[in-house]
C-alpha cells in the first residue's frame, strides 16, 4: 500500500515538474502561436444568432464575426463592407447597394443578393433589438438583382445607414445560427465551452485586410476579482472595461489604454416611486451628488460628465452644457427637499452585482446622499433579478447602470424615455418629450431633427428624470507586445487590427 | 496528565484573552472609530499603513482600520443573532425531543437529520443565492435555521441523560410541570455542555458569514462585514493594496481562533 | 439485504423531496425568460418564449415531466444554453470530483500520520507544537488560504498561472499542477481537524482496559498503540472524514470561484442566478447523491473496522 502510494506520488510530482518548468509561460506560448486570450466578465447567453443578441457583451464579441453592408468605423462613420457603395434616389426613399463580389460566408458559401434580401426580411421579422426592428419596419420592399440590392423605404430616413450597419448579413437557408453562427467577418466562430471560453479563428477568406492574429480565445471570469487575478497572472492578454483601481499597479507587461465606454451611467430613478415622484426631490438628488468627487474616487478623475441621456460620441446631439445644469450644492439640495416636504427619507439603490463599476459608483453616491439627509443603501442583486424587478417590473426606487446605444442613432438612446416605451425604466412621462421624439422620427429635415433631439435631451435634464453622471472611462489593459487596439464610438471590440508587434 | 491539563487551561486563557480583546475592540467600534468607516476621501486613496492610518486606506480613501472595526462588528452581530436564535430554538427542540420523547422526538429529529445531511454552508449558499436579497438579517435567519439541528442534538442528549436522574423524578413527584422541569431543573445542569457548543457556534457562524459575504451572497454593498471586505480586497491584492486583504483576513483568523481556543478550553475543562 | 433496501428507500424519498423543493423554489423567484431576452424583452416576447419553452404550464406538469426524463437518465436541456445538461456537466463534474478527491486524499495523507505521531509523543514538545499549530490552521478559512496560495505561488513565485486553467485533456501534468493549489486550500483546515480528532481518539482508546492489559503483558506503548488503539481509534475518524468529504464538495464552490476552476460549484451558482432550473436540478441531485454515498461508504467502513457493529 505504502509503496503504491509513494510511486503514485512521485509520478505525480514528476509530471507536474515536467509540465511546470519545461514549458514557456502561457503568454509566450500564445505569442509563439500567434493567438490572443481576451478576458470577459460574462458568458454570451443562449443564442449566438445576430438577430437575437440579448446583451452588449454578446454584441461586443460577435462584432468580429458579423458584418452588414456597411460597418461602423472607429471614427464614427460608416464604411463600405459587404457593399462597395450605394446610391439614393432623389426622393430619398430608394437605396441601391452594389454588393462586393466574391464574399464568402464562413461556411464556404458565396454571398449573393438573395442572402441580403433574406437578411433584411428576417431581421424585420425577428430581430429582438426593438430600435432596429422599428427602423427596418419602415422598409416596404427589398429586391435583389445581380449584384445589386434595392431597398425601398416608406419615408426617407437619414439614420438609415446606421440600421444597415446593424443588420448583419447571414446566409439564407442556414438554420444553426443560434449554436454555430456563420457570418462574413474577419473571424469565424470555432467553439464555445459554457462559462469557460469562446473561441474565434481567423477567416482566411476575408475580402478585406485579414486579421493579424490566428486565434482569439475569450475566457470568461464571472467574478471581477478572478478577472483581475487572471490579468495579473498573465492568463489573458486583453481585458476591457476595467476600473481605474483595477489597472493601477498592473505590471509592465501591460499597457493601459483609455477610451470611453460609450454609455450613459446615471442614477436612474423611478419617477413614480414615493418621494421621487416629486420633481423637486429629483432635482435635489442632482444637486446632492458631487460627480467630480465621484469620478476622483472611482476613476482618479477619468470619465466624461454628461447631463442627459446622450453620450459625447454623438457629437451632433450631445449638449455638454447640461452636465453643469446641477452643480454640487448641498444647501440647495436640502432646501429643495424641505420645500417638497421630504427632509429625510430612505432610498434603496438596486444594482446588478456583477458590474463592479456600477456598484462602486452606487456606494459613493449613497455616501454623498447622506449629507442631505437621504439615507441611501445599496442592494446588490443578480442580473436576472435586476432585469425582472427593475428593468421589466419597475419595482425599484433607484438604480445605477449604464445604457449604451446598439447603433449610432439618437433614437437608440432617447426613445427609451417616451412615456409608453417598454424600455422606459424611469417611468418618465412628459407630453412635450413624447411630441419631440415623435416629430424627430417622422421628419426628414436633418437640422430640425437635431433640434428636436436636443430639445428632448434638455427636458430630461430640466425634469431631472435621472441623476446623470458620466460616460465612463474605459480602461483596457493590453499586453505590451500587442498593438493596434482601436476604440469605437459603440460598445464593441474590434480584434482584427490587433496583432503582435 | 498534569501536562495536558496545563495545556488546556492555557488554551482557555489564551482564547479568553483573545476573544475579550477582539470583542472589546469591536464593541468600541460601535461607538467610536478613528475615522468614519464609510467616509470617502479622494485625496487619500489606497495609502499604505502609516501612523495616521494604521492599516492604510482602501480604494475609496476609507480608513481600513475603522472599516475593520465596523465590519467585524457586523460579522459579530450576525454571529451573535445566529447563535442566539439558533441555540434558543435548538435547545427548545432538544428539550422537547429529549424530555418528552415519543412521536415528537421521532418527527423533530427526523427533520433535523435531513437538514444536517447536507453540508450547512452549502445549503446556506444555495438558499441565499436563490433568495437574492443580500442583507444581514437574511443571513441571520438562514444561518440560524440551519444551526438549529446541531444545538438540538447536543441538548437532546443532555436532556435524555439528566431526566433519568433522581432529583428530576423527585421534582416530578412534587408536581412540577414539564415546562418548569425543562427550563428550571434541567437547563442549568445542561449548561456546562451547552456552553462549548455555543462557543463553537460563534466560531462556525463567523466562518459561515465570511464565506457567504465573500461569495457575494451575504451582506449588501453598503454594510461592511469581514467577508465582504475580503472579497473587495481581492480586487486590489495584486494591484497595490495587498495589506488590505491581509488585515481583513488576519482579523477573521484572530476572531475564529479566539472562539475555537475558548471552546476547546471549555470542553476540556469539563472532562 | 433489508438494511440496504431501507437505505435505498430513504435515499429515493430524499431525492424526490429535494428535487421538488428546488423546482418549487424557482416557481417563486422567476424564470430564465428574463435572462434570455435581456433588455430587449417586451411582454409579448416574454409570453411567446414562455409558451415556446413550455414554462406556461403548471408546476406539477413540469415537475413530473422532468422526473419522467430524470429516471430514464435524461437530465434535460439547459434553458439558457439550449444544450443537453449532461453535455454541460461532463468535464465540469470531473473537475469538481477530482478537486474534492485530491483534497480528501491530501487531508488523509497529512492528518493520519501526524495524528498518530502527535498521540505517540503525547505531552512532548512535538505534540505541543502540533496541537498549537493545528489550532491556528483550523482558524484560517479555506478561502483565505486560497487567496494566500494564489498570491504566493501564482503571482509571486509563478509556479502556476491563476485563471489559466489547463484541461486534463490538454496536459495531465498541467492539470494536476493547477488543481493542487485549490486542493490544498480545501484540505488544510480539514486535515487539521482530522489530526486533532485522531489524536484525541487514540488517547482515549489508550486509556481503555484492553490496551492497559496489553501493557501488562509486556507490550510497549508504541506497540499497543499500533496493534490495538490505532485501529479502534479510526472509527470516529471515519465518520468524521465522511462528513468532511461532503463538506469539501461544498467548499469547492468558493474555491473554484477563486481559482477559476470550471467546476459544478461555479456552474451551480451561475445557473441559480440565471434561473436555469434543469442545470440546478441536475447539480443538486449530484450533490445529494454524493453526500448519501459518502455516508453510506462510511457506515460500511465503520462496520469493517468495528466487529461489534457486525451482526
Amino acid at each position: 500500500m505504502k509503496k503504491v502510494l509513494s510511486v503514485l506520488l512521485s509520478v505525480l510530482m514528476l509530471s507536474m515538474l515536467l509540465s511546470g518548468c519545461g514549458q514557456k509561460s502561457p503568454a509566450d506560448q500564445r505569442k509563439k502561436n500567434n493567438e490572443i486570450a481576451v478576458g470577459i466578465a460574462q458568458d454570451l447567453g443562449s443564442s449566438l444568432d445576430p438577430r437575437s443578441l440579448a446583451s452588449a457583451g454578446a454584441r461586443e464579441v460577435l462584432f468580429n464575426v458579423f458584418e452588414g453592408l456597411y460597418k461602423p468605423t472607429a471614427s464614427g462613420d460608416f464604411a463600405p463592407a459587404l457593399a462597395t457603395g450605394y446610391e439614393v434616389s432623389e426622393d430619398g426613399k430608394i437605396y441601391t447597394f452594389t454588393l462586393r463580389e466574391g464574399v464568402k460566408f464562413h461556411n464556404g458559401k458565396t454571398m449573393t443578393a438573395d442572402d441580403v434580401v433574406y437578411t433584411f426580411k428576417s431581421y424585420a421579422e425577428s430581430s429582438t433589438d426593438s430600435n432596429l426592428k422599428v427602423g427596418l419596419a419602415a422598409v416596404t420592399d427589398v429586391k435583389g438583382y445581380g449584384n445589386k440590392v434595392e431597398i425601398t423605404l416608406a419615408e426617407p430616413n437619414s439614420d438609415f445607414l446606421a440600421y444597415v450597419a446593424s443588420t448583419h448579413v447571414i446566409p439564407a437557408d442556414y438554420a444553426e445560427q443560434e449554436t454555430k453562427p456563420v457570418g462574413t467577418g474577419p473571424f469565424r466562430y470555432e467553439s464555445r465551452s459554457v462559462q469557460e471560453n469562446i473561441i474565434l479563428v481567423r477567416n482566411d477568406d476575408y475580402y478585406g485586410t485579414k486579421a493579424k492574429v490566428a486565434k482569439v480565445t475569450y475566457k470568461i471570469y464571472e467574478a471581477g476579482t478572478a478577472l483581475v487575478t487572471a490579468l495579473a497572472g498573465g492568463a489573458v492578454d486583453i481585458v476591457a472595461h476595467l476600473t481605474e483601481a483595477q489597472v493601477t499597479g498592473l505590471s509592465k507587461d501591460y499597457e493601459v489604454l483609455e477610451g470611453t465606454m460609450n454609455l450613459v451611467q446615471a442614477l436612474y430613478l423611478n419617477n413614480l416611486e414615493g418621494p421621487l415622484a416629486d420633481v423637486k426631490v429629483r432635482q435635489a438628488l442632482c444637486y446632492a451628488v458631487d460627480v467630480e468627487d465621484m469620478l476622483k474616487l472611482t476613476a482618479n478623475g477619468h470619465g466624461t460628465r454628461v447631463g442627459s441621456s446622450i453620450y459625447p460620441a454623438f457629437t451632433k446631439y450631445f449638449d455638454a452644457s447640461l452636465a453643469d445644469a446641477y452643480p454640487h450644492d448641498v444647501e440647495k439640495a436640502k432646501a429643495l427637499l424641505k420645500e417638497a416636504g421630504y427632509e429625510s427619507f430612505d432610498l434603496v439603490i438596486t444594482v446588478p452585482g456583477n458590474y463592479t463599476n456600477h456598484v462602486d459608483t452606487a456606494v459613493v453616491l449613497a455616501e454623498q446622499l447622506k449629507a442631505v439627509g437621504v439615507n441611501a443603501t445599496v442592494q446588490e442583486v443578480e442580473w436576472n433579478t435586476w432585469l425582472k424587478d427593475v428593468y421589466q417590473g419597475r419595482k425599484y426606487q433607484a438604480t445605477v447602470v449604464g445604457f449604451d446605444a446598439s447603433m449610432l442613432t439618437a433614437g437608440a438612446m432617447l426613445n427609451r424615455f417616451v412615456s409608453n416605451s417598454s424600455k422606459n425604466i424611469s417611468n418618465f412621462a412628459s407630453v412635450e418629450y413624447d411630441r419631440l421624439i415623435a416629430e424627430a422620427s417622422s421628419i426628414t429635415d436633418d437640422a430640425r431633427r437635431t433640434e428636436c433631439y436636443r430639445a428632448a435631451e434638455k427636458i430630461l435634464s430640466d425634469e431631472a428624470a435621472n441623476v446623470y453622471l458620466q460616460d465612463m472611462a474605459d480602461f483596457v489593459a493590453i499586453r505590451a507586445t500587442l498593438s493596434g487596439y482601436q476604440f469605437y464610438p459603440l460598445y464593441v471590440m474590434d480584434l482584427s487590427t490587433v496583432g503582435y508587434k | 496528565m498534569a501536562d495536558k491539563k496545563q495545556q488546556n487551561t492555557w488554551f482557555f486563557k489564551v482564547g479568553l484573552v483573545l476573544t475579550v480583546f477582539m470583542v472589546t475592540i469591536i464593541l468600541i467600534g460601535q461607538f467610536w472609530t478613528p475615522y468614519d468607516p464609510s467616509a470617502q476621501n479622494a485625496a487619500e486613496k489606497a495609502l499604505g499603513p502609516s501612523l495616521a492610518h494604521i492599516m492604510g486606506t482602501d480604494y475609496l480613501g476609507r480608513d481600513i482600520f475603522s472599516r475593520v472595526m465596523d465590519g467585524a462588528g457586523t460579522t459579530l452581530f450576525i454571529a451573535f443573532f445566529v447563535v442566539l436564535l439558533g441555540s434558543a430554538a435548538g435547545i427548545l427542540v432538544g428539550a422537547l425531543t429529549g424530555y418528552l420523547g415519543g412521536i415528537v422526538d421521532t418527527v423533530l429529529m427526523k427533520i433535523c437529520d435531513s437538514i444536517t445531511a447536507f453540508p450547512s454552508i452549502l445549503l446556506a449558499m444555495i438558499i441565499l443565492k436563490v433568495l437574492d436579497r443580500p442583507g444581514k438579517w437574511t443571513v441571520i435567519w438562514v444561518l440560524a435555521i440551519l444551526f438549529i439541528p446541531s444545538f438540538a442534538r447536543v441538548s437532546r442528549t443532555e436532556y435524555v441523560r439528566i431526566k433519568k436522574q433522581n432529583y428530576i423524578s423527585l421534582a416530578r413527584l412534587e408536581g412540577a410541570s414539564p415546562a418548569r422541569i425543562m427550563a428550571l431543573h434541567i437547563l442549568p445542569n445542561a449548561f456546562p455542555v451547552l456552553l462549548p457548543a455555543i462557543t463553537i457556534g460563534f466560531n462556525n457562524a463567523v466562518l459561515a458569514e465570511a464565506s457567504m459575504s465573500f461569495l457575494g451572497v451575504g451582506v449588501s454593498a453598503t454594510e461592511a462585514s469581514l467577508g465582504r471586505m475580503l472579497s473587495d480586497a481581492q480586487n486590489y491584492l495584486v494591484t497595490g493594496l495587498p495589506w488590505y486583504a491581509l488585515c481583513v483576513g488576519g482579523t477573521i483568523v484572530l476572531l475564529i481562533l479566539g472562539f475555537s481556543l475558548l471552546a476547546e478550553g471549555l470542553q476540556q475543562r469539563r472532562k | 439485504m433489508q438494511y440496504v433496501l431501507k437505505k435505498l428507500a430513504a435515499a429515493v424519498t430524499t431525492l424526490l423531496v429535494l428535487s421538488f423543493l428546488s423546482f418549487a423554489a424557482f416557481e417563486m423567484i422567476g424564470d430564465p425568460v428574463t435572462t434570455i431576452l435581456g433588455t430587449n424583452a417586451t411582454p409579448e416576447a416574454v409570453a411567446e418564449l414562455r409558451a415556446e419553452m413550455g414554462l406556461d404550464r403548471s408546476l406539477f406538469v413540469r415537475y413530473f415531466e422532468w422526473l419522467g426524463h430524470f429516471v430514464t437518465g435524461d437530465l434535460g436541456t439547459s434553458y439558457i444554453y439550449r444544450m443537453p445538461v449532461r453535455q454541460m456537466l461532463g468535464e465540469k463534474l470531473v473537475n469538481t470530483l477530482v478537486l474534492t478527491l485530491m483534497g480528501f486524499v491530501l487531508a488523509v495523507l497529512v492528518s493520519i500520520p501526524l495524528g498518530a505521531l502527535s498521540a505517540r509523543n503525547e505531552g512532548r514538545g512535538l505534540d505541543r507544537f502540533l496541537t498549537v499549530f493545528n489550532q491556528i490552521v483550523m482558524a484560517i478559512p479555506s478561502f483565505f488560504i486560497a487567496i494566500l496560495l494564489m498570491v504566493i505561488f501564482g503571482l509571486l513565485i509563478r509556479i502556476f498561472t491563476p485563471g489559466n486553467f489547463v484541461s486534463y485533456k490538454d496536459s495531465l501534468g498541467g492539470y494536476l499542477l493547477y488543481m493542487i493549489f485549490p486542493a490544498i486550500s480545501i484540505a488544510l483546515p480539514r486535515a487539521a481537524m482530522t489530526e486533532k480528532m485522531l489524536r484525541t481518539s487514540i488517547l482515549e482508546e489508550m486509556q481503555k482496559n484492553y490496551v492497559r492489559t496489553s501493557y501488562a503483558r509486556g507490550m510497549s506503548r508504541a506497540g499497543a498503540m499500533k496493534t490495538h488503539a490505532l485501529k479502534n481509534a479510526m472509527l470516529p475518524v471515519i465518520t468524521f472524514l465522511a462528513a468532511n468529504a461532503a463538506e469539501m464538495l461544498a467548499g469547492c464552490i468558493v474555491i473554484e470561484q477563486i481559482f477559476s476552476v470550471p467546476g459544478i460549484g461555479r456552474l451551480l451558482m451561475v445557473s441559480i442566478g440565471q434561473r436555469d432550473v434543469p442545470v440546478v436540478e441536475a447539480i443538486v441531485m449530484i450533490l445529494a447523491v454524493w453526500v448519501m454515498l459518502v455516508h453510506f461508504i462510511s457506515e460500511i467502513l465503520s462496520e469493517t473496522f468495528d466487529p461489534r457493529m457486525r451482526s
